[in-house]
């Protein structure tokens, strides 16, 4: 566990970057220091590690104060991620893994077997020990970023805008793989962002912070979009919160019909609707065709492919995407292997929302209060 | 071209002497200006009279130098450690600079890096900075190696052994076979620096040669 104690930082010339934050980042959880810039969520990270040494208050890494640790040696057992990866161009791969490892003294087999494990684990193969950095693409170089700093095995992780500098598909991508990885590791993770939907996705719990370095809110995602604390916070949380929240909540049992489906190179004519799904050989969803407006075989340039495909066992907020993009207005809801399992219209999804709970306020004097 | 024939021995023994009169130096002085291109970069305030300073010692003429360096040595006139001291004083002059400027080179993320990864400075310096600063200080190294290689033939006003005693013998004999013979020779020693330094540079920087296979 990490806990800001009364933590300030103030610079020679008088401004102060971080404004008596107190905070908790519990064990084995995502923390996100999330606000727009100048509201010192960076500069509270790198208080962490002493990158910046605070000007009062303490921090504790499992009761023990960082201040009185060796800098150094503290570092060594805190991970730590960049924006650009911050490699170092000049070593390989393999050897910008070994890093730290290196530095506390592991044995040599030890830290090879382990770097090339991790490799492994965050996608890139042995193909890529051998290469620089500069031969790896961004989205490449975060993942190494990332292997490195699980490197010494570190109980603690720092993670500053780690995706923000790829581009929103790959970025999506290493966001979802770090939460797989995350979910075997249960690292304690201070992670700063200025991205709200970032935030909300990688978050255990939520920081808002805003300029002068002012905690305030903290709370779950779910809670932070029900509830936000203030104008500020709800202005920063954005438009489509209402929306957005629904991805924090399970999809309920919904009544779901079942579908006539052709697959690709059937003929569709002796299909009585306008619209039929088009599935392949294992019944996985592909795409949507009006019938009457096709002679033959369905061909795979014939499908529609706007609808989103929702999984029955995930989120609201795509089931009610996938009624609401679908050509047919029926949402189609597959199972965990991407078989069809049957569709939903949008009002079915409506009314399993107004069923469904949503976060209850805490503390009604104050509803964006956190817990106590 | 017979004159040359004739005298290949004492162009080899004053060209080697050439060589570690203007080679030592080079490495004397990348040791001392390391340490001062460091601190440069580590004190801002420090970056402008250090380069400012450091460059101006390259304004003192040779001549001077070489004459005035005995007194203070406390030497004979004659010995090369003068040379070797004057030298040294000119590529540290050249380099401050081009360390200061190297170790500046080197991307910010990268260092912040290796600070938090739980380098201490020292170990950081030499694991992450120097190794990057490589090229920067190469060039630098180049330009000094070609600079000390003209300078040295200088101590022939003060009789030091070195090609430049080619020039002084072929003025005073109105005759010219010594003097190209002489820079023929500065020529392809001041080559033969740049080629070594570019070797050790290419062997200490293999990822400027990484490229491709982006995928």
């Amino acid at each position: 566990m990490i806990v800001f104690d009364g933590v300030t930082k103030k610079y020679p010339d008088g401004t102060v970057a971080v404004h008596d934050l107190t905070l908790e980042a519990p064990t084995g959880k995502i923390t996100v220091l999330v606000g727009p810039s100048g509201c010192g969520k960076t500069t509270s990270l790198r208080m962490v590690n002493r990158m910046i040494e605070p000007s009062s208050g303490t921090i504790s890494l499992d009761g023990k104060d960082t201040g009185r640790m060796k800098a150094s040696e503290l570092r060594r057992g805190i991970g730590y991620v960049i924006q650009h990866a911050g490699l170092f161009p000049n070593r390989t791969v393999l050897d910008n893994v070994e890093t730290v490892p290196r530095l506390v003294g592991m044995g040599k087999k030890e830290t090879r077997d382990r770097a090339m494990q991790l490799l492994e684990q965050v996608g890139l193969g042995a193909d890529y020990a051998k290469r620089y950095p500069s031969q790896l693409s961004g989205g490449q170089q975060q993942r190494v970023g990332v292997a490195r700093a699980l490197a010494a095995d570190p109980p603690v992780m720092l993670m500053d805008e780690p995706f923000s500098a790829v581009d929103p598909v790959v970025r999506d991508q290493l966001q979802d793989e770090f939460l797989r990885l995350q979910d075997d590791l249960g690292k304690t993770i201070i992670f700063v962002t200025h991205d709200i939907d970032e935030a909300i996705k990688m978050g255990d719990q939520v920081a808002v912070m805003r300029v002068g370095g002012y905690l305030a809110q903290l709370a779950e995602p779910a809670y932070l979009l029900a509830h936000p604390v203030d104008d500020f916070v709800a202005d920063f949380v954005g438009r489509d919160r209402g929306y957005r929240g629904l991805s924090f909540q399970a999809a309920p049992r919904l009544p779901l019909a079942s579908e006539r489906t052709i697959t690709l190179g059937e003929s569709a004519r002796d299909v009585d609707d306008d619209w039929v799904l088009v599935v392949d050989g294992d019944n996985h969803p592909l795409g949507w065709v009006e019938p009457r407006r096709i002679d033959g075989e369905v061909t795979s340039e014939r499908l529609h492919r706007g609808g989103t495909v929702a999984r029955a066992s995930g989120p609201l907020r795509a089931v009610l995407d996938a009624a609401l993009s679908s050509p047919s207005r029926r949402g189609v809801v597959v199972d965990d292997s991407g078989a069809l399992v049957g569709t939903v219209r949008p009002h079915e999804v409506l009314t399993a929302i107004e069923e469904a709970e949503r976060p209850v306020v805490e503390n009604p004097d104050n509803p964006g209060a956190p817990a106590a | 071209m017979t004159w040359f024939i004739d005298h290949l021995g004492e162009v080899w023994d004053l060209g080697r002497q050439h060589a570690v009169l203007a080679g030592l130096p080079l490495l004397l002085g990348l040791l001392i200006a390391l340490p001062l291109g460091w601190l440069a970069r580590r004190f801002r305030w420090l970056y402008a009279p250090f380069t400012a300073g450091f460059g101006l010692l390259y304004t003192i003429p040779s001549l001077a130098l070489f004459v005035i360096l005995p007194l203070v040595t406390g030497r004979g006139i004659l010995d090369p450690f003068n040379v070797i001291v004057a030298m040294t004083l000119y590529t540290v002059a050249l380099l401050v600079r081009t360390v200061a400027d190297g170790l500046g080179s080197v991307p910010g993320a990268v260092t912040n890096a290796a600070t938090a990864m739980g380098y201490t400075p020292g170990k950081r310096f030499f694991a992450v900075e120097l190794p990057l600063a490589v090229p920067v200080i190469s060039a630098g190294l180049r330009v000094a190696a070609v600079s000390n290689v003209s300078i040295v033939s200088v101590g022939t006003v003060i009789g030091v052994q070195q090609l430049g005693l080619f020039f002084s013998d072929g003025f005073n004999r109105q005759f010219y076979d010594p003097i190209v013979v002489g820079i023929v020779a500065c020529i392809v020693l001041a080559l033969l620096f740049d080629a070594v330094i570019l070797v050790v540079t290419r062997l200490l920087t293999p990822w400027l040669r990484a490229t491709g296979a982006r995928a």
